[in-house]
């Protein structure tokens, strides 16, 4: 995708706007709270995660065929599936994968995407080339990308986060890209040369610590992404092969109960939008936290 | 006028005393005790100000005072974020503005009451053609009989403001338009409906002086045929000067003085209005030769400026200046000339050594690139400049926007390779080299920038910011050297370990003087370093600089739109247009009797203190 | 103007091309060998080279790829290995209810999209404006197959009102084939809906603060009447900046939802393909998938043009 860039030729003297007195002020307190709950949210997955290696309320893949399908009890709190396992369990656990898919998909995507669109950004015009290669890449949606990669070498936990972190790659290199530009465009960036410094120099001290906030938000809200196509995947079942459980394969599993046990989606379904919606809500929040312009405008 | 230093709030009454009809005036805007403030903090302090039928009003402050505020507060333009209190009431209306919904008060914009903004390339809406934006504000106020007498009514606007080929310009979309025809585009919306009263919010700030000139002269003619008010908001005095009969002056969400502009100019009152003077004035104090700057005005005894010479910028006595240039050389471009002046050198003759910089037969054509559909297009920035600058000059470079000096400029510091011509500096050439070959170069000449905003990493502390020149010394010298060369630009040893936002505007710029000199260069580049800065700091900077240049034996290259600035500060002045120099000497002699009647036009052009 | 043109268009005929030698890499790296994977470990070599033979599968890479992508320009998607017989004509059954589905879905999502964006940015701060932002908010951290499943639950097993899963061709039964299209659609773009709103928010957001909202209320319209008059054709252009990510966005996303309907689209085809393990098929649709994607990005930055006239006059 490649939106039309400005590129008028910025010309002298300009007389400071007089927008610091119209500017608007943000309301402070909303905004933190989208961060507050975005972080309490991901505090609680991640707790959760944690939690499923100590300890599950039964074994999350012990199957039991006189107790399939049973509403919630004291022995199951959530009942259990169509083959008698425990969907409390198999929910806690199924915790582990997305996270994990995540994790990795997110730092794939940021090491492969972040130098290439820094490289980009401070290039000139072979930057635009390495657009170009960034558009091609992008063509390929990340699940679709995943889904040749099981076919090509077979479901796994490896080939989706490979496959998704590829995918992502191109969104962390589009944003440090534009981050990057505005940063070479600023006068300390000229400055910086005139002072006889290279571009390793500028790269590593004027924009990456300027660049920081958007990349972190980036990589939050791309891990929301990880997160539900890891949960596609998983419900097409080209994501973490049986037995391991994972919310998307519960959904896929519970789809053909669908009319008599509804409610087993329900669960899976809910600790997916959660997860999503927890990193969506961090990723917002610290948008507006970390918004540089937000900052130098005080 | 009643005494003006206000501390204590207590409301100033307006001044009543001038009576341009000779009738009893009628008030046409009564403020009253106007607050405005945030959540946090108030940022209009209880404001009283009063505008009569057909007058022109100044209102004047630097950044942050408070008076755009005023005028988006009668116009029902304010943030939603910012609250009000006390009153303002419009000629013939009962309700108090600042109380009317949104509904109510809708109709007396753009009818009874019109506004100019600052910045015209992005005050027109991008997507609509002009003239239909213009028909617009005479529809929605039911003056139109159909859309095409509005239309019709439209191209008569924008032929009333000058606009060439008005019928062509209202087919025209916004970019197909320069920055002084949006803005006359602008006023023609403003002014449709002949409103009682005008606010211009620096309207001329973001435009060259000698389109500033035309729209100034345009607006003041508009508003007297039809007979408005003009509360016209800039920082900038001399243009008050020009268009005002009364003027107030504002600081910190309050008024500190007002009255007649010849009264307020000759006989200022209030200290900061003195100060504001004599810094606009870029004003020499005798006994020091140095800029009269705010701290002065308010610290030691007054300096009194003498009624005279306050109007016209003073320029230092030419016998206290050290002579830098051994020889004096006034030339200018004759027209249709094709050939190639050097301007600036040395006769053959002088027997001197060859000049420090030496720029020949420069050229640089940008290619734009294409947008959508548009393909790339060839823009000439420079057509072949030739000049010297001799070892120990303030060389000023004026231009007006888009003549090539910014890009001569980055020639020059060897920050654009593309292009042809040559520049020597200190007989080592510079165009076309590569960036490790230019080492010497980031050692010889260093650059202060105009954005003390942008110029300084808000990520960076200030000791990495002053060293970033020192490549290879070690942390501790380092952090000596920056101690040191702070104290030099009058700044505390201890802001070595701050941030840039942590500073004024002020303190930035010398923090990017002071990473300018670290290195000991021996060419200081100045582009536009002052003209971010309010009056106020402005002084302080341009002494400090002088100072420096002195100490450090520094050749100067100022580069700047401001032809009063350049006045101050430079031996020797070359002035640019559409990427050549056209004239070139000494600068009295050139701002004295130029010899290009485009010189003669930009001087005329900036508007001075001088009342009229 | 029209060089430009022919150069955009170059741009995406060369985008193209380096897409397809990708999938085809791509494809083609799968380990083992594709003749033997179909017909199983009993074979004899004899039969399986006999298949590589007639896959065309013992040419070197290079001339497959060649002869691939001439097959494309020619309109031949490639020969399936496990039918043995031309994969076009089923991808391009698959393609048409695909982007029926997805047309359906833009559509949705749009209707949804640009009164709720909208909405929530003028109510900005107030409680209804929050409740707004919160609902897309929760939309879009549902998965596309999470509300299919949920819309099957209610509307098609609850209360009855559409079929639950299958399809049926609009010239077979124009309205059966609306019954069939209504969940679906739905499911892809309420999801859709809720992103492309948040979009529209933040664009209405920026456009309120523009320089030239400010002088259209100066003069004197009120602030509702602005966005209407001046706002709103100036924040449709961040918006179509993002169709055609939506429609990416879609078009993967039709591929899970087929699977939950029924749908025999790309999806379905993909993972059926996937499934046989022929590559050759899922070559076919991965490459179809893409020159899509990238086409979509062509029209959407020509529309650019049609909406802005900086891009379009040259000055």
């Amino acid at each position: 995708m490649s939106a039309p860039t400005s590129s008028e030729p910025t010309s002298t003297a300009r007389p400071p706007a007089a927008a610091a007195a119209t500017a608007p002020a943000r309301r402070g307190g909303r905004l933190n709270a989208m961060l507050i709950t975005g972080a309490v949210m991901v505090g609680v997955v991640v707790l959760i995660c944690i939690v499923s290696f100590l300890w599950t309320p039964m074994s999350p893949v012990a199957t039991d065929p006189i107790d399939r399908l049973q509403a919630g009890s004291a022995a199951h709190w959530l009942g259990t599936d169509g083959l008698g396992r425990d969907v409390t369990s198999q929910l806690i656990v199924g915790s582990r994968i997305p996270l994990l898919v995540g994790v990795v998909a997110v730092l794939i995507a940021l090491l492969l995407g972040v130098p290439w669109g820094i490289l980009a950004g401070m290039a000139g015009r072979p930057g635009q080339w390495c657009m170009r290669w960034n558009d091609i890449v992008q063509a390929f949606p990340p699940l679709l990308l995943a889904v040749v990669f099981a076919a090509v070498f077979g479901a796994s936990t490896w080939s989706a986060m490979l496959a998704l972190g590829i995918g992502f790659a191109p969104g962390f290199a589009r944003v440090t890209r534009s981050g990057t530009i505005q940063v070479m465009s600023r006068e300390y960036a000229v400055a910086a040369r005139a002072a006889g410094r290279g571009p390793l120099f500028t790269a590593i001290h004027h924009v990456v610590p300027n660049i920081r906030s958007i990349v972190i938000v980036q990589a939050t809200v791309t891990f929301a992404l990880a997160v539900l196509s890891e949960a596609a995947l998983s419900f097409l079942g080209l994501g973490t092969p049986a037995p391991t459980p994972s919310w998307g394969r519960m959904l896929q599993e519970a789809q053909a109960y669908i009319y008599n046990r509804p409610t087993l989606i329900l669960w899976p379904g809910v600790a997916i939008a959660w997860t999503v919606l927890a990193f969506n809500l961090l990723g917002d929040g610290l948008r507006d936290q970390l918004d540089p312009r937000m900052k130098e405008r005080r | 006028m009643t005494l003006s230093g206000n501390p204590s709030g207590a409301p100033l009454e307006p001044d009543t005393r001038i009576d341009p009809g000779g009738s009893q005036p009628t008030p046409v805007l009564t403020v009253r005790d106007l607050r405005v403030g945030t959540a946090h903090t108030e940022i209009l302090h209880g404001l009283n100000l009063t505008i009569n039928g057909g007058e022109r009003v100044g209102l004047i402050g630097e950044s942050g005072s408070g008076k755009s505020i005023t005028c988006l507060s009668a116009m029902g333009l304010l943030p939603d974020n910012l609250s009000t209190g006390g009153s303002i009431r419009l000629a013939g209306i009962e309700e108090n503005l600042l109380e009317m919904p949104e509904a109510a008060l809708a109709p007396l914009r753009g009818s009874r009451m019109s506004m100019v903004f600052q910045e015209p390339m992005t005050a027109l809406n991008p997507l609509q053609r002009v003239g239909r934006q213009v028909a617009e504000v005479i529809d929605i106020h039911g003056h139109g009989q159909s859309h095409q007498s509005s239309s019709a009514r439209a191209v008569e606007l924008l032929d009333s403001v000058g606009i060439p080929d008005p019928g062509r310009a209202a087919q025209a979309f916004p970019h197909q338009l320069s920055g002084g025809q949006r803005q006359r585009v602008m006023l023609a919306m403003a002014m449709a409906n002949t409103p009682d009263l005008l606010f211009a919010d620096e309207p001329t700030t973001a435009l060259d002086v000698t389109v500033q000139a035309q729209v100034l002269e345009l607006m003041r003619r508009q508003v007297r045929e039809a007979g408005s008010s003009l509360l016209f908001i800039t920082h900038d005095l001399a243009i008050v000067a020009e268009i005002c009969e009364r003027v107030l002056i504002m600081r910190h969400g309050e008024l500190v003085e007002q009255g007649p502009i010849d009264r307020v100019f000759s006989d200022p009152q209030h200290p900061y209005t003195k100060a504001l003077l004599a810094a606009s004035g870029l004003e020499v104090n005798p006994s020091t030769g140095r800029l009269v700057t705010l701290a002065d005005l308010t610290a030691g005894p007054v300096v009194d400026p003498q009624p005279g010479s306050e109007g016209e910028a003073a320029p230092r006595d030419p016998a206290d200046r050290p002579e830098r240039t051994p020889f004096r050389i006034h030339e200018s471009l004759p027209d249709g000339h094709q050939g190639t002046i050097v301007f600036n050198r040395a006769p053959a003759s002088s027997g001197l050594a060859p000049a420090m910089v030496q720029v020949t037969e420069l050229t640089r054509t940008y290619l734009r690139p294409g947008r959508g559909l548009k393909g790339p297009t060839k823009v000439p920035a420079l057509r072949g400049v030739s000049f010297d600058v001799r070892e120990g000059q303030h060389f000023g470079i004026v231009g007006e926007s888009g003549c090539g000096k910014s890009t001569l400029l980055r020639m020059l510091t060897g920050l654009e390779r593309d292009g042809s011509g040559s520049v020597q500096i200190g007989g080592r050439e510079v165009v076309g080299q590569r960036e490790r070959n230019l080492r010497w170069l980031r050692q010889e000449v260093q650059i202060v920038f105009q954005d003390p905003m942008g110029s300084l990493d808000p990520r960076m502390r200030v000791e990495d910011i002053v060293t970033e020149s020192l490549i290879g010394v070690p942390r501790s010298e380092r952090r000596e050297r920056a101690q040191k060369i702070l104290l030099d630009v009058d700044l505390p040893a201890d802001a070595v370990d701050r941030y840039p936002h942590e500073f004024s505007g002020g303190q930035r710029q010398r923090i990017a003087i002071a990473r300018a000199l670290v290195n000991s260069p021996r060419i200081l580049v100045a582009d536009e370093a002052v003209s971010a800065l309010d009056v106020s700091v402005r002084a302080q900077v341009l002494n400090l600089l002088s100072d420096l240049v002195d100490a450090y034996g520094l050749t100067l290259l100022f580069v700047s739109h401001d032809l009063h600035v350049v006045r101050h500060v430079c031996d020797t002045v070359a002035v640019m247009k559409a990427g050549r120099i056209i004239e070139c000497g000494p600068t009295d002699e050139v701002y004295d009797s130029p010899q290009h009647p485009y010189t003669a036009s930009l001087i005329r052009a900036v508007p001075t203190l001088q009342v009229a | 103007m029209a060089v430009n043109l022919l150069r955009r268009i170059g741009i995406f005929i060369l985008t193209a091309f380096v897409a397809s030698i990708l999938v085809f890499l791509l494809l083609s790296v799968v380990p083992g060998d594709p003749a033997r994977a179909q017909l199983g470990t009993d074979a004899s070599q004899a039969e399986v080279d006999a298949l590589q033979q007639r896959l065309g599968l013992n040419r070197p890479v290079p001339l497959r790829y060649l002869l691939w992508l001439g097959g494309l320009l020619h309109g031949d998607l490639g020969t399936s290995f496990v039918t043995r017989q031309s994969v076009t004509p089923e991808v391009m059954n698959a393609l048409q209810v695909s982007l029926l589905l997805v047309v359906a879905g833009m559509l949705v999502a749009v209707i949804i999209a640009i009164p709720l964006g909208t909405m929530s940015a003028m109510r900005q701060g107030r409680a209804d404006g929050v409740v707004l932002s919160a609902l897309s908010q929760i939309g879009i951290s549902i998965p596309n197959f999470l509300m299919a499943l949920l819309l099957v639950v209610v509307l098609a097993v609850r209360w009855g009102v559409a079929p639950a899963s299958g399809w049926v061709a609009p010239a077979i039964s124009p309205g059966g084939f609306l019954a069939h299209l209504i969940l679906p659609a739905l499911a892809l773009g309420i999801v859709r809906g809720a992103i492309l709103s948040r979009y529209t928010r933040s664009a209405v957001l920026d456009i309120q603060r523009d320089d030239f909202m400010r002088t259209a209320r100066a003069k004197g319209l009120t602030s509702g009447r602005a966005l209407w008059r001046h706002g709103l054709r100036n924040a449709l252009i961040p918006v179509v900046t993002v169709t055609g990510v939506e429609f990416s966005g879609l078009l993967v996303g039709a591929v899970v939802i087929e699977t939950v309907f029924v749908i025999p689209g790309l999806g379905s085809l993909l993972l059926q393909s996937v499934a046989n393990r022929d590559m050759a098929e899922v070559q076919a649709v991965v490459m179809v998938i893409v020159f899509m994607v990238l086409l979509i990005n062509l029209l959407v930055d020509l529309a650019y043009t049609i909406i802005d006239p900086r891009l379009r006059s040259a000055r």
